[in-house]
């Protein structure tokens, strides 16, 4: 389970309808321990590094940027705990394209953008041996 | 040379859970082989089958990632941070 806070939610969801018909992309940021859980409290958008004539289904995320991604994190006494994108026209569900280029822990939150409008938003992870991705429940914290 | 590796979070349950390590090294490559020999599970999500880094993973010495430097053959001086990056990519289905 991944729990996400209202204002990530709703700016992840924003985020999307921007990029329209190009997928977006970013970082969410937040804490994983015994207490709380996986809580995402922040996003950290980042450009859509992948060539323009490709990013209708296609993002990347260059090193810099998760480099930088990953100092204002720390700086900010958070953790990386996964990312998310858009499927422009397409359902929130992995594509194949995806699990070959996920990582194992990281959440991977996937919000389905149709006709502009954000509309389903579902988050995975990816099985240790990388064979396939599992849904995990998506709890909406009430908190900006 | 003692340097600091910092270690994504994807990667640390692989190192006991720590955020960063000290490690010992001349160059990247020998600072990365000592870090990842001591912790076997990260070792094979560190290299892949021929013994270079995988795709997914970019090293950053300072604020330069090592390729636009001299990659594993990199230098390095006492208190050095080498930062391990992961690579994000994904999409949707093709249309
Ligand atoms: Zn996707």
């Amino acid at each position: 389970m991944i729990s996400l806070s209202r204002g990530a939610v709703q700016q992840i969801a924003s985020e999307g309808e921007r990029a329209y018909p190009n997928e977006c992309c970013g970082a969410l940021l937040g804490k994983d321990d015994a207490d709380t859980g996986r809580v995402a409290s922040e996003i950290f958008p980042v450009h859509n590094a992948f060539g323009s004539e490709e990013q209708y289904h296609r993002f990347a995320i260059s090193p810099e940027d998760c480099f930088f991604i990953e100092r204002d994190a720390e700086r900010r006494g958070l953790d990386v705990i996964g990312f998310y994108h858009s499927h422009p026209d397409h359902p929130a569900i992995p594509s194949e394209y995806d699990r070959e280029h996920a990582m194992y822990w990281y959440s991977y939150v996937i919000v389905a953008i149709e006709r502009g409008r954000a509309g389903g938003l579902t988050s995975w992870r990816l099985a240790s041996d990388r064979s396939a991705f599992a849904q995990e429940r998506v709890l909406q914290l009430d908190v900006r | 040379m003692t340097i600091t590796i910092k270690i994504p979070t994807a990667l640390r349950a692989f190192a006991e859970g720590q955020r960063e390590i000290r490690a010992e090294g001349a160059t990247v490559g020998e600072a990365i082989a000592n870090f990842a020999s001591l912790y076997p599970d990260i070792e094979t999500h560190i290299y892949g089958e021929g013994g270079e880094p995988r795709s997914f993973i970019n090293i950053f010495l300072g604020e330069v990632n090592v390729k636009n430097l001299n990659g594993l053959e990199t230098t390095l001086a006492d208190g050095s941070v080498i930062t391990l990056v992961p690579a994000i990519a994904g999409g949707a289905p093709c249309r």
